[in-house]
């Protein structure tokens, strides 16, 4: 069956612009091989990488960045970094390696959780905008730090819906509409979403993009998972653009309720 | 010439700039960062930063993360 929905328009953050709403996550994978499949699969055109030592072992291993489909941009991310210092250096790193200014940063404040840190987000934010970085702030899903996030100048928000890498879905999707109602800039879900359904439901609370790693790479078959995610992306995005039926208490019948025939009981 | 590269301690010969030490490591130029000392070190200069007995040196790249 073909899908009929229109095309999403493109998404720009800062003065990028992304044509999928599905970003991707290169973390996880078996082969590199199946992640380049499922970035394919995906359509994506934004894709995060981590920042790591050389294996001084192994210095020929295949590098990740052959792996990815040439039509898609490089996010780095600060994984890993919990002061605003680590992140800022991280960033500096990702800029000298010569793939641009855009990054994902993160700023964790709990090591089980990895959930960040709003204060060093919050610092970290303000300086790399400063420093001219396009700054995409993976935040917890906060509607008066998503404020604060956006006046220090980043150029997205990125709450979570659970825990990274836990798959429990969003857990208070409202928090998703909250955060949308009070920024101007994009709002990424990232973190958490585990199945198409998820994402589908991010992008129905107003999120203009979703970030998925896990739940494609952990996937029985993460290529079928990656067309599965770009369909619930689409489908949860012109849900929202139709906007859905306000909610009751009591049922309301579809049938008409005169005219019933006359059946013996 | 003894080196500290991405923690561990090394002996190497032949290394005078940050390019050498990569060729050493047979690392691509490509997509790698190097920090310095606590500093990072410019791609287009890899070849003629000067690398010193007892110096401290990271070798970063991409790798998968989310």
């Amino acid at each position: 069956m073909m899908l009929t929905v229109p095309e999403i328009p493109a998404l720009p953050i800062g003065s990028y612009r992304f044509r999928s709403r599905l970003f991707v996550g290169t973390g996880k994978y078996d082969t590199l091989d199946t992640m380049r499949q499922a970035l394919e699969a995906a359509g994506t055109d934004l894709v995060t990488v981590a920042l790591r030592r050389v294996n001084l072992k192994n210095p020929e291993e295949p590098t990740i960045l052959d792996a990815i489909p040439s039509e898609c941009t490089i996010l780095p991310n600060t994984a890993g970094c919990y002061t605003a210092e680590e992140a800022i250096q991280v960033a500096h790193l990702a800029r000298a390696s010569g793939i641009g200014t855009l990054i994902k940063l993160e700023v964790i404040g709990d090591p089980d959780l990895l959930w960040p840190d709003p204060i060093g987000t919050l610092e970290a934010t303000k300086r790399l905008v400063e420093e001219g970085f396009t700054v995409m702030a993976y935040t917890s899903p906060d509607p008066v730090l998503a404020d604060h996030l956006q006046r220090a100048g980043a150029h997205a928000i990125m709450p979570l819906g659970s825990p990274i890498g836990s798959g429990q879905g969003i857990l208070d999707v409202r928090q998703i509409a909250r955060i949308k109602a009070r920024v101007s800039v994009p709002v990424v879900v990232d973190a958490g979403i585990g199945s198409p359904g998820d994402a589908a439901m991010a992008m129905e609370a107003g999120a203009d993009a979703v970030l998925v790693n896990t739940a494609i790479a952990l996937a029985r078959d993460p290529v079928m998972m990656a067309r599965a995610m770009q369909a619930a992306v689409a489908a949860g995005y012109w849900g929202a653009q139709a906007g859905r039926m306000p909610k009751r208490e009591e049922a309301s019948p579809s049938s008409p309720v005169s005219g019933m025939p006359h059946v013996r009981s | 010439m003894e080196l500290t590269v991405n923690g561990e301690p090394i002996q190497v010969t032949n290394v005078a700039t940050v390019g050498d030490l990569l060729d050493h490591f047979r690392v691509q130029h490509q997509a790698v960062a190097v920090i310095a000392n606590g500093d990072i070190v410019g791609r287009d200069i890899f070849s003629q930063f000067s690398i010193q007995d007892g110096d401290t040196i990271e070798i970063i790249r991409f790798v998968g993360g989310g």
